[in-house]
């Protein structure tokens, strides 16, 4: 198990992470979109930057990136200041956007092409790379179409080609698999789970906790700007959730009354809108103790705790709204 | 979808070469120091990429149509007003109005690279925050995109010459001097409009007024088809503050001696770098400024 972030009074200086956050801090304005935070990602890490949408996680990999100035707090990338070494920052990432930007009227070997001779690589060197690229992209016999012939998924597969042209140590990645149907997400999943198997230290931002799950080793829940908490996925659910969750739904009228026949059973519940979940080591014991209450659900689910109980726990909101 | 797949589904299969791989990019430092020295090289390098597919088009439009021009207006308009007697500095009329269609030609080639290219870079595909996750930085992108318009301009204005010397219409080789004369009135047309379209947040009409309302009268002000003088003198301040007319004057004198005084040359030559100046400089603050960016 990685390292806990050490204490606030501990010199702002680069220890073994390849990313350190300090106080991170980023105002638009009255607006604070990062609320100094403090962060600490080992080399070959997978990281999680776990939140809803408007939590800061796409703030914190622009100011990771020296793409934005930060506001405040201390922030290092391989030993060196984003804010005041950019370019010397940005050579050592690979950086895969929330948007996918590719030049949609030029060929898919094209796009990389381009994009390595941004890092000042030589044609000898990317002709063979681009090749091996594409085959790790499964783009091989799309090499010379034009990128708008392309689907959403293969798209996303060719930016996170594009980010790896310059064989970063370090890479970025927001929302990586958000708008893709499941069987992309999970070809891209397994990706960059091959990536991280070779070293590549992965940092991730996502607001799907099976996203979370799949490729993080410790993780950041934000949100607000904020630090919730912080652990491997199973910690997380181990400190803020129980083993088990039982769903149980009466109908939207009926919820309300329900809900006070069920006081008091499992550890903690959430009254939703349309269902109540209750927490539970055994959610088979407690389903028979709602039964055994004289109510009949109209539908019930026993099933593992997830990241998504963890987030409704610490901030009583759904991460997907 | 088309994937290579061995069961026809999408499988987690191949992709082993990328691991097995000998082949290794060079060191971060290096693409750092590289992209700081050569950035906007490559960056122009990208444009020029862009521009060869639609290489068809921008040929045509370079050199169709002021070709056209110099069918319809040198030839036959200019044989109808003067049988075979020179009208405009002693020179047959094709030959006066060669060197202003030259330059026009590059000034609305600038002025069409420095408005919709703008807005797809910014906003539209977005183009510009591909680069700026590189070590390239936000200064580079600006002045990579104007480095392709000069030269494109430069190419442009070359294939033009050619077709002009074709109809033996210039004075070889002092005319040459013509292509990069029109390539900086170009610039100097390009680059405050390309400052201006930096700061345009949604394009609602802006860019067909630039073409209508900016361009078109000074194409058609400037001493294009006749001297500057044979305008009432409450319409010739167009043609002073117009890059197109000083250019013009400068490619007449390049091309077949039209009398322009030193210090008249001078003027001219000041005027195109100034707004050249001027517009470098505040399309370089507004990308920077847009792109955030740290430096």
């Amino acid at each position: 198990m990685p390292h806990i972030t050490p204490s606030l009074t501990s010199a702002p200086t680069r220890t073994g992470g390849v990313v350190t956050a300090r106080g991170l801090t980023k105002r638009y304005g009255d607006f604070t979109a990062v609320d100094g935070i403090d962060f600490e990602v080992a080399p070959g890490e997978s990281f999680g930057f776990l939140g809803p949408n408007g939590a800061g996680k796409s703030t914190t990999m622009s100011m990771i990136g020296g793409v934005l100035t930060r506001t405040g707090g201390e922030l290092n990338v391989m030993g060196l200041d984003p804010d005041r070494e950019g370019p010397r920052v940005r050579a050592h990432l690979g950086v895969v956007p929330q948007q996918d930007n590719l030049d949609e009227e030029i060929k898919v070997r094209d796009n990389l092409y381009v994009y390595g001779r941004y890092f000042g690589l030589k044609r000898a060197y990317l002709k063979p790379k681009i090749d091996e690229l594409l085959d790790f992209a499964q783009l091989t016999d799309k090499a010379g179409e034009r990128v708008d012939a392309l689907s959403g998924g293969m798209k996303r597969r060719l930016t996170i080609a594009r980010s790896l042209v310059n064989d970063p140590q370090i890479l970025l990645l927001d929302e990586p698999t958000t708008g893709l149907d499941p069987q992309a997400r999970h070809i891209l999943w397994d990706r960059l789970f091959r990536l991280k198997e070779q070293g590549t230290t992965l940092l991730v931002t996502t607001h799907f906790m099976d996203e979370a799950e799949q490729l993080c080793d410790r993780l950041i829940v934000v949100d607000h700007g904020r630090i919730m908490a912080e652990g491997s996925p199973s910690e997380l659910i181990r400190d803020y959730s129980t083993r088990e969750v039982l769903e149980v739904r009466f109908g939207s009228d009926a919820n309300a009354a329900a809900a006070q026949t069920l006081k008091g059973l499992g550890e903690r519940q959430e009254i939703l809108a349309d269902r109540i979940l209750i927490y539970a080591g055994d959610g088979e014991a407690a389903l028979a103790q709602v039964l055994a209450r004289g109510l009949t659900p109209v539908a019930s689910l026993v099933r593992r705790s997830s990241l998504e109980d963890v987030f409704l726990h610490l901030t009583g909101r759904s991460l997907v709204d | 979808m088309t994937d290579r797949t061995p069961s026809g589904t999408e499988s987690i299969g191949g992709g082993a070469t990328l691991f097995d791989s000998t082949l290794s990019a060079h060191a971060p430092e290096v693409s750092a120091a590289k992209a700081t020295r050569f950035g906007t090289w490559y960056v122009a390098e990208y444009y020029l990429r862009t521009m060869r597919r639609y290489g068809d088009v921008l040929l045509a439009d370079a050199v169709g149509s002021p070709l056209m021009y110099i069918l319809a207006m040198g030839i036959g308009l200019g044989s109808l007003l003067t049988g075979n007697q020179t009208l405009f500095d002693g020179v047959p009329y094709l030959v006066f109005i060669a060197p202003a269609l030259l330059v026009s030609s590059a000034v609305q080639g600038a002025t069409s690279e420095s408005t919709f290219p703008v807005m797809d870079g910014f906003k539209w595909h977005r183009i510009y925050q591909g680069p700026l996750v590189t070590p390239i930085s936000p200064r580079q992108i600006a002045q990579g995109q104007m480095l392709a318009i000069v030269i494109r301009l430069l190419i442009q204005s070359s294939l033009f010459m050619v077709i002009v010397a074709l109809f033996g219409a210039v004075h070889l080789p002092a005319g040459l001097l013509a292509i990069p004369i029109a390539a900086l009135a170009g610039m100097a047309m390009g680059l405050p409009i390309m400052a201006y379209s930096a700061t345009i947040r949604e394009e609602k009409g802006q860019f067909s007024i630039i073409m209508r309302f900016i361009f078109m009268p000074l194409f058609l002000f400037s001493g294009t088809f006749y001297p500057l003088t044979n305008l009432p003198i409450f319409l010739q301040w167009i043609g002073w503050i117009s890059p197109i007319w000083h250019g013009t004057e400068l490619s007449r004198w390049a091309m077949y001696g039209h009398a322009v005084g030193g210090w008249q040359a001078l003027i001219h030559l000041a005027v195109l770098l100034v707004l050249i100046a001027v517009g470098f400089v505040l399309t370089r603050r507004h990308f920077v400024s847009r792109l955030g960016g740290t430096k």
